[in-house]
């Protein structure tokens, strides 16, 4: 009975969200409040169908209801209980209903927050996001429905769960990253709303910007979170793949993070209204697009789901309505600005604009790159099979990068409108003088080797890093101390620096990780031992354990550090029983400045085997700094002047003030 | 010229020089990063010069797989498409799903002896997680021949 | 120019992505390209199942009409399942030439095979050491390529031929060539 009632408040909540596309925005178009006003009771019935619908599949897990037929594909009864309920997403058709159930809660959140904002814009954001979740939750019933069941036959057991997402990186990493993915939805129904309502202006970038905000740190902790499982969990000590699930991942990020930057420039300033529009579009866009890659196979990769192109056609049809009526509704209403700028050269304005182009850039390389197999084989056809490998996303991306950390340093002291040349050359030269004596000096120091790229990366980050806390001296210096300097700056100015901190530390780990990481897989009999730096690994022998649904081969790595007993490190082999799969278990140390990284190999005969021994400095640093990034954007979240009211009245103001940048709409030949 | 009109002049140059700068980009590491994909038969055939790099795609030749009796960590085996044998060696950690008679993508290039030398080694992910070259080189020949 | 003609090329680029995506899904996962395709049959020859005295020689098949060139052997479980089906459609495909290769078998067990379930087969050519699956660029059996009366092959079928492959995919290509 539960599964069928699972199944009855998926149609329920596809019904009401049917109606929530229609009525709020009839209501909109006529003026009609009480249609308008429907949106919020119709948002919460969505979401509260949607919790139902999640809780019957996490029952039928939990209680092994193998007659689903979603259960007895992911599930099996030795599956202990917390992979029983994350299991509830680890397959497609789950995966998606967590999806929709995220694009309820995000809608219903927005319904929540939005005593601010103008009903009939309410009525058209949630209408829009109506529409997406109508256009899933039909590929959902049509063509994955969770809830399909064989009631005769019923299976014994379950096949289990891929032993891979058998983890807790599994229970945390999807529902962060669909949080980010559909969080854009929001921004992408609110710059949809602004271009049928006409009113794209400055009030329209606030409302987007928590939205957008709070999506971005979702979606940044997701990617980290993600990336540090495949670093423990795939066993290759690796922790980025350029594989293209991980690319759809990131492309939404970095277009998310040219959103955030070109949104404040709308706010702030009024311009770059219909760039920072389609910067909207296109982060949900991408989004879509990875729903669509991951889901039907064209490009299938480690982490892809079971291929089936009928669930792709469907996904490409509601790809091709969502995006190309948006594209198109884009075309005919967004603002064409007059050209007669109101900024110079060296304005705010214009660093953050470098930004955006240096993020669009990264973008359009990351997908070029992603879909370059699919190029190749439709020019030279079907018989030229193409990859493209980790060198050609690193060539590219590692001078853009550089590029964009050191626009970063310049932006942080620009000012709007216009900032002198002389004030920015006086403001950064001790930055740089002190940035790059402390960013060579530093790494030749503490290895006694001379490494550019090593240098470079230390050189950038200490450049991030000083000109923000110039900045932050300088904000406070006007006040009587500096503590209370420090208090009368907002949150959303801290967020900031944080982020910025954050990609230095990101920006650190990722080169110097690179670069310093000793790595050797070495074929170690019990007793032998390998040597690097002051660690020496010494390998006691792998023995079989037995675990409650696998055995593992087990080995003791003891660890001495200057030949002092340090650490025991037990990388483990699993064979899982139920689908016979292998499944490596890494033996981390992790440290701030160093991770201490085992993984067991295979066995080479005569009790020996081959032993991944990594030495891996600031690898930390990576997810580190994607917190760091994450956590700037919850600040700017929770800063105030989004939630009071006077301050919407001010930007309405900046917006009426910039009249030459006025949106000047269709009639324009 | 007026100033606006310079100053929008300047933005559309940088924005030109840069798309420039990123096309040249992409361009060179496409051709640094590009790997294509070939069975055995097609090796033999002399589709790939000796030292390019490639990826090649086959079945590990069951009996071929000489580990323990090799030094350090060195692995050789062959690769079939059960036409052609070639002889892949290759230095490091074998994936965990690395077996003989299954499905294996080795990237890398022939050397002056005619052995594919590997500098990765991916192997056949179960049917739910593999990859699209494995699933047209393997699902076509897997069933069909006993390598 | 109307600047609003500028606003259309994310969508104009939107269009091209769908379109390549629409590819992506259209091609099938399981067609193992041959550089074989639309180019002449290789040259061989090869001994008669039947005789191995007798030479069978590329020439010798072609010039006729289209050919249908089945690779198989006994070893193979698939092409056990296909083989009543090829006996079927031989017999209602009067105009087509089914010639098989019996690739890296034993001769005696092939021989015995075709006695027991009959043979779809013209002629079956004996490939014992898989030289002539080198030529063909096989990658494993069965495997069919339909050559046409010019002795171009213009088709490769890597797996079982079933009545809706047939249909499906062997028709159209037939009935273009002819």
């Amino acid at each position: 009975m539960i599964p069928e009632l699972g199944n009855f408040s998926l149609i329920l909540a596809f019904c009401l969200a049917s109606l929530m596309v229609v009525i709020p925005m009839a209501g909109a178009v006529t003026n009609n409040q009480l249609w308008m006003s429907l949106c919020r009771p119709l948002s919460s019935g969505i979401w509260v169908f949607m919790i139902l619908s999640f809780a019957c599949l996490a029952y039928a897990f939990l209680q092994d209801d193998f007659s689903v037929n979603y259960v007895a594909r992911n599930s099996n009864s030795l599956l202990p209980d917390r992979y029983k309920f994350a299991a509830v997403w680890g397959g497609h058709e789950g995966s998606l209903l967590l999806w929709v159930l995220i694009l309820a809660s995000w809608s219903y959140a927005v319904s929540l927050f939005s005593k601010n904002l103008p009903l009939d814009i309410l009525a058209r954001v949630l209408s829009v996001m109506g529409i997406i979740t109508v256009g899933f939750l039909l590929f959902m019933l049509l063509t994955s429905n969770p809830f399909e069941r064989t009631l005769l036959n019923t299976p014994l057991d379950g096949v289990d769960l891929n032993p891979l997402l058998q983890d807790f990186g599994l229970i945390v990493h999807p529902p962060f990253l669909y949080m980010g993915y559909v969080g854009f939805s929001v921004a992408f129904a609110f710059a949809i709303a602004a271009l049928l309502s006409g009113r794209l202006d400055a009030a329209w970038a606030r409302w987007t910007r928590p939205w957008t905000n709070a999506a971005w740190a979702f979606l940044t902790v997701g990617i980290a979170l993600g990336s540090w499982w495949a670093y423990y969990e795939l066993g290759w000590g690796g922790w980025w793949f350029w594989d293209p699930v991980e690319n759809v991942s990131f492309m939404p990020w970095l277009v998310g993070t040219a959103l955030i930057h070109s949104l404040a420039v709308t706010e702030k300033r009024g311009v770059f209204k219909s760039w920072t529009v389609l910067l909207a579009i296109a982060a949900f866009s991408l989004s879509l697009l990875g729903a669509f890659i991951v889901r039907s196979g064209v490009l299938t990769s480690v982490h892809a789901f079971a291929v089936d192109p009928a669930r792709g056609m469907v996904l490409l049809t509601i790809m091709l309505i969502v995006i190309g009526a948006s594209l198109l509704l884009y075309a005919i209403r967004a603002p064409v600005v007059k050209g007669s700028a109101s900024y110079t050269l060296t304005s705010r304005e214009v660093f953050l604009l470098i930004n955006n182009i240096i993020l669009v850039v990264a973008t359009a390389a990351v997908l070029l790159g992603t879909l370059y197999p699919l190029i190749h084989e439709a020019i030279y056809g079907e018989a030229n099979r193409v990859s493209i490998g980790p060198p050609y996303f690193n060539t590219i991306f590692v001078p853009l990068m550089g590029l964009l950390a050191f626009v970063l340093g310049v932006g942080t002291f620009s000012r709007w409108k216009k900032t002198s040349v002389s004030y920015l050359k006086q403001q950064l030269s001790k930055i740089l003088i002190a940035s790059l004596a402390f960013g060579i000096i530093i790494p030749v120091v503490v290895t006694s080797e001379v490494n550019i790229s090593a240098i470079v990366a230390v050189v950038l980050a200490l450049w991030i890093v000083f000109a923000s806390a110039k900045d932050i001296f300088d904000k406070t210096s006007n006040k009587q101390n500096f503590i209370k300097g420090l208090k009368a700056l907002s949150l959303s100015y801290y967020g900031m620096q944080l982020a910025h901190l954050g990609m230095a530390v990101t920006i650190l780990g990722i080169c110097l990780t690179s670069h310093y990481s000793v790595e050797r897989d070495v074929r170690l009999a019990p007793g032998e031992s390998e040597i690097i730096g002051d660690y020496e690994f010494i390998f006691e022998g792998a023995t079989l354990v037995q675990g409650p649904n696998y055995q593992a081969d087990r080995a003791v790595i003891r660890v001495l550090r200057k030949g002092e007993e340090y650490i025991t490190l037990e990388p483990e082999k699993r064979l899982y029983f139920a689908t016979g799969a292998v499944q490596t278990e890494a033996g981390i140390n992790v440290g701030l400045f160093r991770d201490l990284f085992t993984a067991l190999g295979d066995e080479r005969g005569g009790g020996s085997w081959v032993v991944r021994i990594h030495y891996k400095p600031f690898v930390l640093w990576i997810w580190l700094g994607a917190f760091l990034m994450a956590f700037g954007g919850i600040l700017a979240v929770m800063d105030k002047r989004y939630r009071s009211k006077k301050t919407v009245a001010q930007a309405e103001l900046v917006n009426s003030a910039n009249v030459n940048s006025t949106p000047k709409l269709a009639t324009e030949t | 010229m007026t100033a606006p009109r310079k100053q929008r002049m300047a933005i559309v140059g940088f924005i030109v020089a840069g798309s420039a700068v990123a096309i040249g980009l992409v361009l060179f590491a496409l051709s640094e990063g590009i790997n294509v994909f070939y069975t055995p038969t097609e090796v033999a055939q002399g589709a790939v010069p000796t030292g390019q790099n490639f990826r090649i795609g086959g079945m590990v030749k069951t009996g071929s797989l000489r580990t323990g009796e090799l030094e350090g960590t060195l692995v050789e085996f062959l690769t079939t498409d059960c036409a052609i044998d070639i002889p892949v060696s290759f230095t490091g950690v074998l994936p965990d799903l690395f077996r003989e008679g299954q499905g294996v993508v080795a990237d890398g290039y022939i050397d002056s002896n005619g052995v594919f030398q590997a500098s990765q080694i991916l192997a056949k992910h179960d049917e739910n997680y593999m990859s699209a070259e494995s699933v047209a080189a393997m699902e076509a020949s897997g069933a069909t021949c006993d390598p | 120019m109307n600047k609003r003609v500028l606003l259309l090329i994310p969508g104009v680029f939107f269009i091209l992505m769908i379109g390549l995506l629409l590819f992506g899904l259209g091609r099938d996962p399981n067609m193992v390209p041959s550089a074989l395709v639309n180019r002449p049959l290789p040259e061989f020859s090869l001994p008669d199942l039947v005789n191995t005295d007798v030479v069978i020689a590329s020439q010798d098949l072609t010039g006729g009409g289209v050919l249908i060139i089945n690779f198989w052997a006994t070893w193979c479980p698939p092409c056990h399942i296909e083989h009543p089906y090829l006996v079927e459609i031989s017999e209602r495909e009067q105009d087509l030439t089914f010639i098989g290769v019996n690739y890296k078998d034993d001769l005696e067990d092939a021989r015995l095979f075709l006695e027991e379930k009959g043979t779809p087969f013209e002629k079956v050519i004996v490939d014992l050491d898989g030289s002539l699956g080198i030529d063909f660029g096989l990658a494993g059996a069965p495997e069919t390529f339909i050559v046409d009366s010019f002795g171009m092959i213009r088709y490769r079928h890597v797996g079982v031929i079933n009545h809706q492959i047939w249909q499906e995919t062997f028709e159209p290509v037939i009935s273009r060539i002819k």
